[in-house]
């Protein structure tokens, strides 16, 4: 008999990697925490492991993909056809009993299929409608995104689901709403249901994809080319259709008397928590990380703990991950790591830095310089772009980010990536620029 | 067994029934904590781990678990006479702990003590002429010459000790507990109560003839010059029916238990009477890490203070002002020679900060000398070559250690072996040994002030070595960076291991002081360290090891600090109380 009150979520870890030794006086604690989570529970073996559902089974989900369907997807033709083709892609890749629907997405949102507000359950007839209302797509109108997150939230809120998520894709910038209906709209969906975004051409707006997705706690990218979007969305598919738990919180412990100073992912990709953060009862806050499959992730936490004397010890930090239920209570997730405090004399031992924490470090820097770079291009201070993007460069080289020092190689020339010796490129293709600020929150690990 | 209410004064432990003095903190027997106050004072988290709990248990039966209390009181064997005498419980008074059994048993033991003792003088007849301390050394002891060098500046040695020694007294003070004081107010006037006349200190080094030991029990007392009392000590000592009293003198070890989370049983017992509230804040919970649930503070581990009397030799080890954890470790203990005599022994172990674990390290080379020690002594090994083997003992100890899997993360690749120094003495009633390895050391200071105190030891370090060498001034080469950087050490990265053992012969009653860099800091040379030393140390060594403890702590307690006392000669039974 199946052991039915065993919690289907996978096995979580927690790394902490910190040079706790402080020199006297200090008290600015920085720590990356490992986060990684691998499946197990109650199916498969260990040879099918670590997948916590065997193949063609997963936790219940509710998929609702966002198509634009604006004026100018037909600048060219082909971008509307190969959207409908992605969003068929997507559809195919779609686990049979998985919730879906399809939002046209304009200056207004319209449900493409099943309709009438309801979801329609994936099979084999089901998926065969939803391609053949893809059929109906047409170009014509404006873009008014957050209309497109309402409703896709209404949608998945229909289903009771354990995994919510949706897959937006828009061609231009959100001209027919203010930012603050957008902001207002992403709140209102922020825990609600992650979201993965992504701009095809060049004429969208880099910081509209990424906040979306990072208010929702998903991936944003670039697709320049449109023909690249099947793949595409195959691919963020069977990442959504991974999701084994959604809704994990960061409870972060502190002590009386301690500042959180940040919290932020840093691996795969920069995504600020800081301002994230709920209370959770005494010293304690959660910080929300989203839906998780089998994957591993990396923060920095940076606590100011009050300085105590030489040889005191303390607890800066306590990590643990939890999943808030509507109830109010909470499922421990059981793994937890201390960030400690070590006050010494000894000087070696105080001045050394963690090689994680110095890398992510970085890392972090790096996507702000790229950003910064960019900023300052735009504007049309190209010494100060140059110092940023040579920085970049530098950084990139130094932490073997070789994808984000290919894609700094498409907008400066690089004279000598050790120093951050750069030149501006007279001329820069768009689409490369666009994907290097998109990009540029990507990080890579520490070199083992 | 009734469980009495906490009150300020109990007359018995609620716990085990032992009975109890006032002012008693802690049970002497099962560590309960008697304190009806809760709070416990922020800068003293000590747990006085006064070791007497009875441990019928031979010195290999390892170390004490957390004594579970109520098994405590029937599993007394060795202790007939003592029920009446609270000895056991008391914390800190020097005739506590172990000796409480021996002085159960007190009654036959002088004459059977002085039997066995007394013929040794006349057992070996064919001694060789008097030579100076250090030539008694069985072979395989290594020699220390520098150390050898150091000797005649010290008290001990003088060849021709008084003869006019008070003939009578002496052979009767250690080993009679109403003796003791007597004897020991006597040495104090007297000066030089341990009468190592020529012929003894020749027998001491003399490989006496193997008929001797057999001989010896059954001559009656005739020493001729009464002062002698010890006898020789032959490397292989005829095999003999186990002297009951080996059992019952209860080799007490003050090594802290290795895991500090099981271990603590007094301090968990006392913390979850008082709540566990965090000593840092007095406002939250303790969890169960370690850690204040309010302000983050970690809690005070058990090594951060050790304190630990036994018989007439005491240790204090403190965590210091600057160092985030204790790396010191100390293991004490008494025992009774084959003869019937006593002897007292004192490891004091520093870790090497740089290495991994260090603090793992001092404590598995402090218990292993001490074990191998407290088992040898018996056995009628030589002291000296008891202290030898002891260090290579507890050398393999350390060395294990760097073969057990880290529990370090992977991303601290770069380690060390596990390392520590050592330092040990061997107090017998008429030889003191030390040994050791690395910068601890040992120092003699003579209870009458007016003779000069001494350096028993030899740092294997690197000022010391350029001075030996005479390459450089005693006062560049300690005020060069690399001064302290010790040559020689425990451990498995260590190049050669070359255990230095001394042997001497004090002519007059004093104390051994055994500590870490981090006490001798702060008294250097021999006289600073004497004047540290309290005048009543032989007589409240206890006392004395916290006074020196807190000497270094007042000096800015910049290392760990650990300090173990042991009066020479060694004493049977505690002084007698009050």
């Amino acid at each position: 008999m199946a052991n039915l009150s065993k919690s289907n979520v996978p096995r979580f870890s927690v790394d902490v990697y910190q040079n706790e030794y402080l020199p006297e006086g200090a008290g600015q604690v920085d720590a990356v925490v490992t986060v990684t989570a691998t499946g197990g529970g109650t199916i498969g073996n260990a040879v099918t492991a670590p997948h916590l559902y065997s193949p063609g089974e997963g936790p219940s989900a509710a998929v609702v993909l966002m198509v634009d369907c604006s004026g100018s997807m037909d600048y060219p033709p082909t971008k509307m056809r190969n959207a409908r083709d992605a969003t068929a892609a997507a559809i195919d890749a779609l686990r049979d009993g998985v919730h879906f629907a399809v939002v046209g997405g304009t200056h207004v949102a319209k449900e493409v299929y099943p309709g009438g507000g309801r979801l329609a359950v994936a099979g084999a007839a089901t998926r065969d409608q939803a391609k053949q209302a893809l059929r109906r797509l047409s170009a014509g109108g404006g873009t008014a995104i957050g209309t497109w997150l309402r409703l896709a939230d209404t949608l998945l809120a229909s289903a009771d689901v354990a995994i919510r998520h949706g897959i937006l894709l828009t061609d231009g910038r959100n001209e027919h709403e203010s930012p603050e209906d957008l902001r207002a709209a992403l709140d209102a969906c922020a825990g609600r249901f992650t979201c993965d975004a992504r701009g095809v051409g060049t004429d969208w707006e880099v910081k509209e994809v990424t906040g979306i997705a990072s208010a929702l706690l998903g991936t944003a990218d670039i697709v320049a080319d449109p023909a690249g979007l099947a793949a595409d969305f195959t691919q963020m598919m069977e990442a959504a259709m991974g999701k084994e738990v959604a809704d994990v919180s960061l409870r972060l412990w502190t002590p009386v008397g301690t500042t959180v100073r940040f919290v932020k992912q840093v691996a795969p990709t920069v995504e600020e928590l800081t301002d994230r953060r709920t209370e959770a009862g005494p010293r304690a806050g959660d910080y929300p990380l989203g839906s998780w499959g089998d994957e591993s992730r990396d923060y920095h936490i940076c606590v100011e703990v009050p300085p105590a004397g030489l040889g005191q010890e303390m607890l800066a930090a306590r990590v643990s991950l939890v999943i808030p239920r509507p109830d109010g209570t909470v499922e421990n997730l059981g793994a937890q790591g201390l960030v400690r405090a070590v006050w010494t004399d000894d000087v070696a031992a105080s001045t050394a830095i963690n090689p994680q924490v110095a890398h992510y470090t970085g890392q972090a820097e790096l996507a702000q310089v790229i950003q910064q770079g960019l900023d300052l291009r735009k504007a049309g201070d190209f010494d100060g772009a140059t110092a940023k993007l040579g920085r970049a460069v530098q950084l990139a080289s130094a932490s073997g980010n070789a994808d984000t020092a290919k894609l700094l190689a498409k907008v400066v020339d690089v004279v000598d990536a050790a120093t951050g010796t750069v030149r501006l490129k007279a001329k820069v293709e768009e689409a490369d620029e666009m994907t290097l600020e998109t990009r540029s929150t990507k990080t890579v690990r520490v070199k083992k | 067994m009734s469980q009495m209410p906490q009150q300020a004064a109990l007359s018995k432990c609620p716990s085990c029934e032992e009975p109890l003095e006032a002012g008693d903190r802690f049970c002497g027997a099962c560590g309960y904590d008697l304190s009806a106050v809760p709070a416990r004072p922020q800068d003293q988290p000590t747990i006085a781990m006064n070791g007497s709990v009875p441990q019928p248990s031979p010195p290999e039966g390892g170390f004490p678990p957390p004594p579970p209390a109520p098994p405590a009181a029937p599993s007394w064997p060795a202790a007939p006479g003592s029920p009446g005498t609270p000895a056991s419980s008391e914390t800190h008074r020097p005739d506590a702990a172990g000796h409480g059994a021996t002085e159960g048993s007190a009654a036959p033991f002088p004459a059977a003590g002085q039997q066995g003792a007394a013929p040794a003088g006349t057992g070996s007849p064919a001694v060789p002429p008097a030579q100076a301390a250090p030539a008694a050394r069985p072979s395989g002891v290594r020699l220390d010459r520098r150390a050898q060098q150091a000797a005649p500046t010290a008290p001990p040695p003088p060849p021709t000790a008084p003869p006019a020694a008070p003939p009578a007294a002496p052979p009767a003070a250690p080993q009679t507990a109403a003796a003791q004081p007597a004897a020991r107010s006597t040495s104090r006037t007297a000066g030089h109560p341990a009468p190592q006349t020529a012929p003894a200190a020749g027998r001491q080094g003399a490989q006496p003839s193997p008929a001797s030991p057999a001989a010896d029990a059954s001559r009656p007392q005739q020493a001729p010059g009464g002062g002698v009392y010890r006898p020789a000590q032959p490397e292989d000592y005829p095999l003999q029916a186990p002297d009951p009293r080996v059992a019952a003198a209860e080799p007490v070890r003050a090594a802290p238990r290795p895991d500090p989370a099981p271990s603590t049983a007094a301090a968990e017992t006392a913390e979850a009477e008082s709540g566990t509230v965090c000593v840092a804040c007095r406002a939250g919970r303790v969890d169960d890490d370690g850690y204040c649930e309010n302000c983050g503070h970690a809690q005070p581990r058990e090594r951060d203070h050790m304190e630990q009397e036994c018989g007439p030799v005491a240790a204090v080890s403190d965590r210091g002002l600057r160092h985030h954890r204790n790396e010191d470790a100390f293991a004490i203990g008494t025992t009774t020679l084959p003869d019937g005599s006593p002897a007292s022994v004192a490891i004091v172990c520093d870790g090497v900060s740089s290495a991994t674990r260090p603090d793992e390290a001092s404590l598995a080379a402090g218990r292993a000398a001490s074990e191998s020690l407290l088992a040898a002594l018996p056995r009628g090994t030589h002291p000296q070559q008891a202290m030898h083997d002891a260090i290579l003992a507890a050398s393999d100890a350390v060395n294990a250690l760097a073969g057990e899997p880290a529990t370090a993360r992977e991303h601290a690749p770069h380690q060390n072996a596990p390392a520590c120094t050592i330092v040990g003495t061997v107090v017998t009633d008429a030889l003191l040994i030390v040994g050791w390895v690395g910068d601890s050391r040992a120092y003699w200071v003579p209870v009458d002030r007016s003779a000069p105190p001494a350096r028993l030891t030899e740092d294997d370090s690197w000022a010391a070595q350029m001075v030996a060498a005479g390459l450089m001034g005693e006062a560049e080469a300690y005020a060069d960076q690399r001064a302290h950087a010790i040559t020689g050490w425990l451990g498995a990265d260590a190049y050669e291991l070359e255990p230095h053992t001394a042997s001497f012969k004090p002519d007059r009653p004093g104390l051994v002081v055994v500590c870490t860099d981090g006490l001798w800091n702060y008294a250097e040379s021999a006289e600073e360290m004497a004047e540290v030393v309290p005048a009543d140390a032989h007589l409240r060594p206890l006392h004395s090891a916290r006074v020196l403890v807190g000497h270094a702590l007042d000096g800015g307690g910049h290392d760990n600090v650990t300090v173990a006392v042991v009066p020479f000669p060694a004493a049977a039974t505690g002084a007698g109380s009050a």
